[in-house]
């Protein structure tokens, strides 16, 4: 039998595909098959079950709009790039599009908390920073569940981190 | 230390030692880390990614562990040294094809790999026989620590080590053990094993990771999530998850022998019988053959075969490590003749 698709080849590959409920049954070479997968993967990847995750994950608020536009200083990644590959460009990405990529991990993961081993030469600078970082998370988070009272409180950490962060740098 | 080296070599992991390591082949831990302030090696321009590799490796040269390994460039490389070095499980398909700015260090034992530019900028593996995630672990600990000493991670406090798929941030592990089911798969069980194992957020694969086909009743299966549970309760679920894996694989062992099956001696030795007289066999039969005589040891039916040859057929009969014995290339049809060969050499010796 002769390749489907080129007819020049011997078919060594036998595929059967569903369409709209129809199936239909294909027999192609090799090199055919090969460029077929490619078109597969390119179709339904890795990618783009992740990119589906993330914008299953969209905040509600009106900021989403611009997601895609949300660039990476450091790498120049923008967010529409990341929902393409389904990779991030750099470590910084992780701040830079952090309001996205906490549900993403969330969903992935069904934590967002790091507790295995911790980087020995981890700078101070970075765990403050995150520190305002997480509890900004837990604020958004408590807004949105309307819980009030927790989310003022946790307004006034942030508050009073920052007051003694700027303290320190003057 | 050079590719010849590695070819005459038996590699640590295949020594059919370790704790039950009739059913479980072996055990790995992988640890995905990233240099900060560098792009991740898909994102990096060339330049980037050649800055990259000659950071990771001037910081490797200085880690005690690694002292005894050897770094291989792959840009350059052969093709058949490439595929040889996947076979042995030193690195991935992934990495053998796209070479920009790439490398691998392996350890003498092969028991230590380390690609460069993976899909992360670092990415190390442990290897040990049988079920031995701990050993492992332990192992893979020290050298991280080690490494983090000369390189600068990409790390945050809540989200931990940050890779280039949020799929494996966190701990940025993945521990996976290769087990031989040829009883479940059998008996039928196996699908039933097999969606058990993915409802509780683990994966399975084929013999050479990510994207290949189960082949000849070997499956690797490993955890999905990395970010939340720290690696040793990580370990702790997969060896829990194995456990019963292993007992459910005896069980089916036991009854499939204790029915005194004549089929089950029947095909197992008509597998020894067609592997000790071929003249031309596929890597395909090869493997789905070895699977059996492999379980007939085990169960006591086949004597007189080493346990660590046939171990070490898997992976010497596979296409470029052939090539490498013969010292060419070889077309399909002459591996086939000389895979033949080494398999009637190998199981004669007693």
């Amino acid at each position: 039998m002769l390749c489907n698709i080129c007819t020049k080849n011997p078919a060594t590959v036998h595929l059967t595909e569903i369409i709209d409920g129809q199936m239909s049954e294909l027999h192609i070479c090799e090199e055919c098959a090969r460029k077929k997968s490619q078109d597969m993967e390119q179709q339904f990847g890795l990618s783009d079950l992740l990119a589906g995750m993330a914008d299953f994950d969209k905040p509600k608020d009106d900021s989403s709009a611009g997601a895609v536009l949300v660039k990476c200083p450091s790498c120049q990644l923008t967010y529409a790039d990341f929902k393409k590959i389904g990779r991030l460009g750099c470590g910084e990405c992780y701040n830079t599009f952090r309001k996205y990529l906490g549900p993403l991990l969330k969903r992935i993961h069904g934590s967002t908390q790091h507790t295995g081993k911790t980087l020995l030469k981890a700078g101070r600078p970075s765990r403050k920073k995150a520190d305002v970082q997480e509890l900004r998370n837990r604020l958004n988070r408590a807004i949105e569940s309307e819980a009030f009272e927790e989310a003022a409180k946790i307004r006034d950490q942030i508050k009073e981190l920052e007051k003694r962060e700027s303290e320190k740098n003057q | 230390m050079d590719l010849k080296d590695l070819l005459n070599h038996t590699s640590e992991w295949l020594k059919g030692s370790g704790p039950n390591a009739d059913i479980v082949i072996s055990s790995r831990i992988r640890l995905a880390r990233n240099l900060s302030q560098a792009p991740f090696p898909h994102w990096a321009a060339k330049k980037q990614g050649e800055e990259s590799l000659n950071k990771a490796k001037e910081g490797l040269s200085k880690v005690d562990y690694l002292k005894k390994s050897t770094f291989f460039e792959l840009a350059g490389m052969d093709s058949i040294d490439k595929q040889f070095l996947v076979e042995r499980h030193l690195m991935s398909l992934d990495h053998a094809q796209k070479t920009n700015s790439k490398a691998v260090v392996v350890d003498e034992e092969e028991i230590v790999s380390i690609m460069i530019n993976e899909e992360d900028h670092i990415r190390t593996q442990v290897m040990q026989s049988g079920f031995n995630l701990h050993e492992a672990w332990n192992i893979i600990n020290k050298i991280d620590e080690a490494i983090s000493k000369e390189l600068n991670f990409a790390f945050m406090p809540d989200w931990g080590y940050l890779t280039a798929c949020p799929t494996n941030a966190g701990t940025g592990m993945r521990g996976s053990v290769m087990l031989h089911l040829p009883a479940l798969v059998m008996s039928r069980a196996i699908d039933r094993v097999l969606a058990a194992i993915a409802k509780l957020s683990f994966t399975t694969r084929g013999l050479y990771g990510e994207g290949t086909q189960a082949m000849g009743n070997f499956f690797q299966i490993s955890n999905q999530i990395s970010l939340g549970p720290s690696e040793e309760e990580i370990i702790d679920s997969i060896n829990g998850l194995i456990r019963q894996i292993i007992e459910q694989e005896n069980q089916a062992r036991d009854t499939l022998f204790s029915k005194n099956n004549p089929l089950l001696e029947d095909r197992i030795n008509r597998s020894l019988g067609i592997l000790k007289s071929a003249r031309i066999i596929t890597s395909q039969e090869t493997i789905e053959l070895l699977s059996m005589v492999r379980l007939g040891c085990d169960l006591g039916m086949v004597k007189g075969i080493n346990q660590s040859h046939i171990n070490e057929l898997f992976i010497i009969t596979q296409p470029a490590h052939l090539q490498k014995i013969e010292g060419k290339k070889l077309s399909s049809q002459e591996r086939d003749v000389k895979r033949a060969q080494i398999i009637r050499d190998k199981l004669s010796i007693k």
